[in-house]
C-alpha cells in the first residue's frame, strides 16, 4: 500500500511581521517551514508504514524552493518526494490546489491512504483535504486525533470535536486530516539528513498531470484574495471599580453621556 | 568564530543543537532536582544517529571521531551538562572497544552502542585509587579460560544504566601497574552488582554508582588487548576522551554566558539595562575570551587526535584543564551577573555552576593534568638536549 502525505511550505509564523502600510506579509528574512500540522501528518504516515509496511510519498505543490520542504520530509523518513511545479499552478486557490493535487495522486498507483494536516497556518482554510477527496471521489475524515487501528482495508479512528470525539470506522482508500494531538513528530536523524541531501526530488508539471491549464492556477480559481489585513485591535475596555451599586451607577452615567457608543462597531 | 566545519559536521551540530533546545532544556531543571536518568533523551539521541558519529562505519557508525563527539557533547551541554553526560560517558566506555577490541568484540557491541539501544561505561576509579590509578586492587584472577573478579569500583558514570563496562582490574598483582588488564563485563553477569546511586552536587541527571564484583566469572575472551595492558588501555582512552570533557565544560560555559548576556540586556537598574555598566561588560568580555580560547584549543586537539597525531596526552590534558577551569570561572561569573536570581533554584545559573565543577575533577583532576603537561615539557626539553 502506498501512503501519500500532502505538505505545504509556509512562512514560520513564530516571528512573522506584517507591513502596516501595505498590509502584506514581510517575507524577507522569514524562514520557510513545513506547515506544522503537516508535520503531524508526516509522523503519522511514518508510524503507519512502520506498523503495516508500505511506501510513504511526500507531495507538494509550489515553486522550486519547496523542494527544501520535501527534503525535510525525506530526512524524517519519507521514501520519495514529488514536487508539482509549473508557472501554470501559480495563484491557485483551494479549489485549484486540490484539483491539482488530486490530478497528481491519480497518477500514482495503489494509493491506500492520503494524509495531511487539518489546515495550513498561513491560509487557515482547512479546505484542501476535503477538496482533494471530492475531486478523487474518495471518502475523507478531518481532524483525526488518534488512529486506533489501521490495515490495508480499513481504519478505525477518533475525530476531534469541540466537546469530545467521534469514533469512526471507514474503508480505504481514504483521505484523512490530522490535528496536533495525534502524535509528537520525530526529529530528523543524521542518516535521514544525509539521504535527503542526495535524494532526487521528482518534479511533475501541468502537462504531465494532464489537467487543462484553464482549470488550474489563477485561471482555475473561483475565489481570489483581494486584500490581506491585520484586524484592528479592539479598543481598550473600561473597568468600573467599587461596590456593585456604585459601579452600575457609574456605568449608566457613562452610557448616558455617550462615552460608549453602542453599535459603533457594526457601522465600521 | 568560524571553525570551518564540514557540511556533515555542521549537520551533526545542528541536530544536537535542536535536541538540546527542544528536548533537553525543558527537562533540565526537573531532571537535576529529582536526579532522573535521561533514558527518554538517550532514545532521542539514538534515533537521531548521534551515537553513531564517532563509531567506525563498518560497525554501523558514521565514521567520525573525537571532533564529532566533542561537537555533540558541547551542544547537549549547553542545555544540561548532566543529561549530556549519559552520552559522553557512553563514549568513554565505547572508545576502548574501538581502540583495543577484537573484531568479535567490536561486532558484538559497537552496532548496539551505535544505535543508542544500550549504553557503555568505563571503570577505573576505586575508593583508594583515584589520581593514583596504579593503586587499584580490584582483581581478575586467571582461572582456566576465565577470570574471577573481586573488588569494588567507585563513582562509575552510567553505572547501573549501562549494559557493557570496560573494567580495569589486576590480573597479576605482583607486577603493579603492568599487571592490570581491561576486561569487558556485561550487566547481569553473576557476581556483578551495583552499589547505591550517589547523591551529587551537580550533573545530577547522570547516574553514578559503585560496581561490586564478588567471584564474578568472565571469559578471558572478554579482555580488551593483551594481558597487562590495562593501564595503557586506560591512558589511551583518556587521551581520546579528554576533549569530550573539555567540550562538556565549553557547552556548560557557553550556555551560562548566553543566558547571562541575555539577562544583562533586559535587567534594569538605575533606569538602564545592567549590560550598559562597564563592571558587567568587563566580566562578559573576559568570559567570552576565555571560552573562545578554550574552544579553539579543544577543537584543534580533537582534530589532532582524529588525524592520528602521536603523543596527544599533553595537549589533550591542556584542553581539558583550560576548558574546565574556564567553565568554572564563567559559570561563577554568570551567577554573579544574575545577582540574587542567579542564586535561586528557579533559574538555571546555580545548576550550571554546580555542573561545571565536576569537569575540573573527573577524568583526571586538573592537578594531575598539569603534572601530565609538565612531564611532557620536561621530556621534550630532555630530548632536545639529547
Amino acid at each position: 500500500m502506498n501512503i501519500v502525505v500532502c505538505i505545504k511550505q509556509v512562512p514560520d509564523t513564530t516571528n512573522i511581521r506584517i507591513n502596516p502600510e501595505t498590509n502584506t506579509l514581510i517575507r524577507e528574512g522569514v524562514e520557510s517551514i513545513i506547515n506544522p500540522f503537516d508535520m503531524y501528518a508526516i509522523e503519522e504516515a511514518l508510524r503507519i508504514k512502520e506498523k503495516i509496511g508500505g511506501k510513504v510519498t511526500a507531495l507538494s505543490m509550489g515553486p522550486p524552493q519547496v523542494a527544501e520542504a520535501l527534503r525535510t520530509a525525506i530526512s524524517l523518513g519519507a521514501d520519495e518526494a514529488i514536487l508539482l511545479t509549473d508557472r501554470a499552478f501559480a495563484g491557485a486557490d483551494t479549489w485549484a490546489t486540490s484539483l491539482t493535487l488530486a490530478g497528481a495522486i491519480r497518477k500514482m498507483e495503489n494509493i491506500g491512504l492520503i494524509l495531511m494536516g487539518k489546515q495550513a497556518i498561513d491560509g487557515d482554510t482547512g479546505q484542501v483535504g476535503p477538496g482533494v477527496a471530492e475531486h478523487l471521489r474518495l471518502p475523507h475524515i478531518t481532524d483525526i486525533r488518534k488512529i486506533e487501528e489501521i490495515s490495508e482495508k480499513e481504519i478505525v479512528c477518533e475525530r476531534l470535536l469541540e466537546d469530545g470525539y467521534l469514533r469512526l470506522k471507514a474503508q480505504l482508500p481514504i483521505i484523512i486530516t490530522v490535528v496536533k494531538e495525534i502524535n509528537e513528530p520525530r526529529l530528523p536523524s543524521l542518516r535521514g539528513k544525509m539521504a535527503a541531501k542526495k535524494a532526487e526530488i521528482i518534479t511533475w508539471n501541468a502537462e504531465y498531470i494532464g489537467i487543462p491549464v484553464e482549470e488550474i492556477g489563477l485561471n482555475g480559481s473561483p475565489t481570489q484574495v483581494l486584500k490581506i489585513f491585520t484586524p484592528p485591535k479592539p479598543g481598550g475596555g473600561k473597568v468600573f471599580e467599587g461596590e456593585p451599586a456604585d459601579t452600575v451607577a457609574q456605568l449608566l452615567a457613562e452610557l448616558k453621556t455617550g462615552g460608549i457608543q453602542l453599535g459603533a462597531a457594526k457601522e465600521e | 568564530m568560524d571553525y570551518f566545519l564540514t557540511e556533515e559536521q555542521q549537520m551533526i551540530r545542528d541536530t544536537a543543537a535542536q535536541i538540546a533546545k527542544e528536548k533537553i532544556e525543558p527537562l533540565a531543571l526537573e531532571y537535576d532536582e529529582k536526579g532522573i536518568f535521561p533514558w527518554d533523551i538517550v532514545k532521542v539521541l539514538g534515533d537521531a544517529d548521534l551515537f553513531r558519529v564517532f563509531i567506525p562505519e563498518e560497525y554501523d557508525g558514521l565514521g567520525g571521531g573525537a571532533f564529532e563527539m566533542s561537537i555533540v557533547v558541547e551542544e547537549l551541554s549547553k542545555a544540561c551538562g548532566g543529561i549530556a553526560l549519559a552520552y559522553a560517558a557512553s563514549g568513554l566506555g565505547i572508545i576502548p572497544i574501538i581502540l583495543f577490541g577484537s573484531e568479535e568484540q567490536k561486532k558484538t557491541w559497537l552496532p548496539r552502542l551505535a544505535s543508542g539501544e544500550i549504553l557503555a561505561a568505563f571503570a577505573l576509579t576505586e575508593p583508594n585509587a583515584g589520581s593514583d590509578a596504579s593503586a587499584i586492587i580490584t582483581s581478575a584472577k586467571p582461572d582456566g579460560d576465565d577470570y574471577v573478579m573481586n573488588g569494588t569500583k567507585q563513582w562509575i558514570t552510567n553505572g547501573g544504566e549501562a549494559e557493557i563496562y570496560t573494567v580495569i582490574a589486576q590480573t597479576d598483582p605482583s607486577r603493579g601497574a603492568r599487571g592490570s588488564s581491561a576486561i569487558l563485563v556485561q550487566k547481569g553477569t553473576p557476581g556483578f552488582e551495583f552499589g547505591k546511586k550517589e547523591d551529587k552536587m551537580g550533573i545530577r541527571a547522570s547516574a553514578t554508582r559503585e560496581l561490586i564484583f564478588q567471584d564474578c566469572r568472565v571469559p578471558k575472551t572478554n579482555r580488551l588487548g593483551k594481558e597487562g595492558m590495562g593501564f595503557m588501555v586506560a591512558m589511551k582512552t583518556f587521551d581520546q576522551s579528554r576533549p569530550g570533557v573539555a567540550a562538556q565544560a565549553l557547552g556548560i560555559a557557553q550556555g551560562a554566558l548566553d543566558k547571562a548576556v541575555a539577562y544583562a540586556r533586559q535587567r534594569e537598574q538605575f533606569g538602564r539595562p545592567v549590560s550598559s555598566f562597564q563592571g558587567l561588560q568587563f566580566m562578559m568580555a573576559d568570559m567570552a575570551m576565555q571560552l573562545e580560547a578554550a574552544r579553539a584549543l579543544t577543537y584543534q586537539v580533537a582534530r589532532n587526535i582524529d588525524a592520528g597525531v602521536k603523543n596527544v596526552a599533553g595537549i589533550s590534558a591542556m584542553a581539558k584543564v583550560l576548558a574546565s577551569d574556564a567553565a568554572m570561572r564563567i559559570t561563577t561569573d554568570a551567577v554573579q551577573i544574575f545577582g540574587g536570581y542567579g542564586y535561586m533554584k528557579d533559574y538555571p545559573m546555580e545548576k550550571m555552576m554546580r555542573d561545571a565543577k565536576i569537569t575540573q575533577i573527573y577524568e583526571g583532576t586538573n592537578q594531575i593534568q598539569r603534572e601530565i603537561i609538565a612531564m611532557h615539557l620536561i621530556k621534550e626539553s630532555m630530548r632536545k638536549e639529547g
